[in-house]
């Protein structure tokens, strides 16, 4: 088994405030309302920094950083 | 809504019991009181049932009939039970979907069955709590149903009758959570914490179909092997199916899985001509011609081969004498006013899909010859909402623009058709937006 890190959004809190985009554009797109596209897709540990300041950076704490066995 | 009139499939060999769930519940009536019910099924020893039911229930191949079609075994076993907060059993009766009628029946005409399916999980799970949930309309009846065995002392654990707000999502197990918290009755956010982890009042609760729970009721009675009786092999036992638009009134019908869909109608495949499409699985599921509608058969498995779903058992059949795309938009308004208010991509992506499926049935003019930009917002919308309400729109919207593939190009080509004014015949409640009181994106 191994650990995979992905992202996963409440979005029954999320608001759209964007910044999450912002700080991991390698990822995360805004939809025309201004909402993030995010896959659950693996984050490779290039990115992990990254992924991890725009968790971090949710003013709604929306966005989590999950890791699970696959 | 009128009471849907009732019929069943006696399907295969004599002797195979049909119908199951719907024997002695006569074509009109009240409620199949606790006396007769024990009469016709036995009493059923809840003090001798145990986790042993759930080895049963895998033998038999049950699975949910609430929509998701997940085996109950294995629901069931990833409750936790071993922790110190004894399990809470949610008997789900609230079924939002405006075209499906059959819990509501089973729920009136043979309470008995779905309560002794409740009080046989809260028996196998070692719950200490049992809640039926089920709309405003039906809890009287329920009541006096809990109260007869109560004074029978019927059942271990004391059952409690709650009732669900109508509206389309109030039954998504989540929101059925929240409900029987004291919240409003829309979905959550479970990401981490299933309702199988961390449910009512932080307790492991199980929340089943009511249908479900009747079918529990007699395996728990007879076993997995006459519950396999009828039925195939990968997908063996009966079902409730709810089917509107072939008769004057919905019709709830009782039929084996596995049989094929033109036999369950009874049409052939020049009587099909009569009909324009159908939806299969609700205002959540999806349309097929009626020439795929008669390869099917009554799986969730050859549903999906057509990507639609069974759902919790709907087949509407729709008449030459209504536009489809009118009845689409009418869904979709519908549909888009029972999102909750929760989720941008849901409330942003409904409102404008709402939009611009109005214009294609009603001023295809403003879509300048275009469906694509329908197709682009199905994409948006897609799997981007905190429960599956945005993406059964989105099925139900594809599958029309697909099956009715014809009907909007003549619709973009020559502008709205002439039965724009036709009587409507998919039902819509009267509804009130269920995101009344959970409203906090709009006020941006």
């Amino acid at each position: 088994m191994k650990r995979v890190v992905s992202l996963v959004i409440d979005r029954t809190t999320c608001d759209g405030r964007g910044l999450c985009a912002e700080l991991f554009p390698e990822r995360i797109e805004l939809d025309p309302w201004g909402y993030p596209i995010i896959d659950g897709d693996e984050i490779p540990r290039s990115l992990l920094d990254h992924a991890r300041r725009a968790a971090r950076s949710c003013p709604l704490l929306a966005l989590h950083l999950i890791e699970s066995r696959q | 809504m009128t009471a849907p009139a009732l019929t069943w499939h006696s399907h295969g060999a004599p002797g195979e019991q049909m119908p199951r769930l719907l024997a002695d519940v006569e074509p009109t009536g009240g409620a199949i009181a606790l006396d007769e019910h024990l009469e016709q099924w036995g009493v059923l020893d809840l003090r001798r049932v145990g986790v042993d039911l759930v080895d049963e229930l895998e033998a038999s191949g049950l699975v949910g009939h609430g929509g998701a079609w997940f085996p109950v075994a294995t629901k069931w076993r990833s409750i936790g039970t071993r922790g110190a907060r004894r399990p809470v059993v949610v008997a789900n009766g609230a079924e939002g979907e405006p075209a499906s009628s059959k819990d509501a029946l089973l729920l009136t005409r043979t309470p008995h069955l779905v309560l002794d399916g409740a009080s046989a999980a809260a028996a196998a799970l070692g719950a200490s709590r049992v809640v039926i949930y089920v709309p405003a309309r039906l809890t009287h009846g329920m009541e006096r149903a809990v109260e007869a065995r109560r004074r029978r002392g019927l059942d271990p654990v004391e059952m409690e009758v709650m009732s669900a707000p109508d509206a389309f999502i109030t039954g998504q197990e989540s929101a059925v959570v929240s409900a029987l918290d004291g919240r409003p009755a829309v979905p959550s956010f479970v990401g981490l914490q299933p309702v199988r982890v961390r449910g009512v009042a932080g307790r492991p609760t199980l929340v089943q179909n009511v249908e479900t729970l009747a079918h529990v009721a007699l395996i728990a009675r007879f076993g997995a092997q006459w519950f396999r009786a009828i039925g195939t092999e990968q997908f063996p036992g009966s079902m409730l199916v709810t089917l509107s638009g072939r008769y004057a009134g919905p019709v709830v019908m009782e039929a084996p899985l596995g049989l094929p869909l033109r036999d369950l109608l009874g049409l052939s495949r020049a009587a099909g001509n009569d009909y324009r499409g159908a939806l299969l699985g609700g205002y959540g599921g999806g349309w097929v011609s009626m020439p795929t509608l008669l390869e099917v058969d009554l799986t969730e498995a050859s549903a999906r081969m057509w990507n639609t779903t069974l759902g919790a058992g709907v087949v509407a059949l729709l008449p030459h004498s209504v536009c489809p795309l009118v009845e689409v938009a009418r869904v979709v308004r519908y549909m888009e006013r029972q999102q909750a208010g929760q989720c941008g991509p849901c409330v942003h992506g409904l409102a404008a899909l709402d939009e611009a499926v109005r214009c294609l049935a009603l001023q295809p003019a403003s879509l300048r010859g275009r469906v694509e930009p329908i197709l682009e917002l199905c994409a948006l919308i897609d799997g981007r909402g905190g429960c599956r309400h945005p993406d059964g729109v989105v099925r139900f919207v594809r599958s029309a623009c697909s099956v009715f593939g014809d009907e909007v190009a003549t619709h973009l080509r020559h502008g709205p058709c002439r039965l724009i004014d036709a009587a409507p015949v998919l039902p819509i409640p009267h509804f009130r937006s269920a995101h009344a009181a959970t409203d906090r994106t709009s006020s941006r």
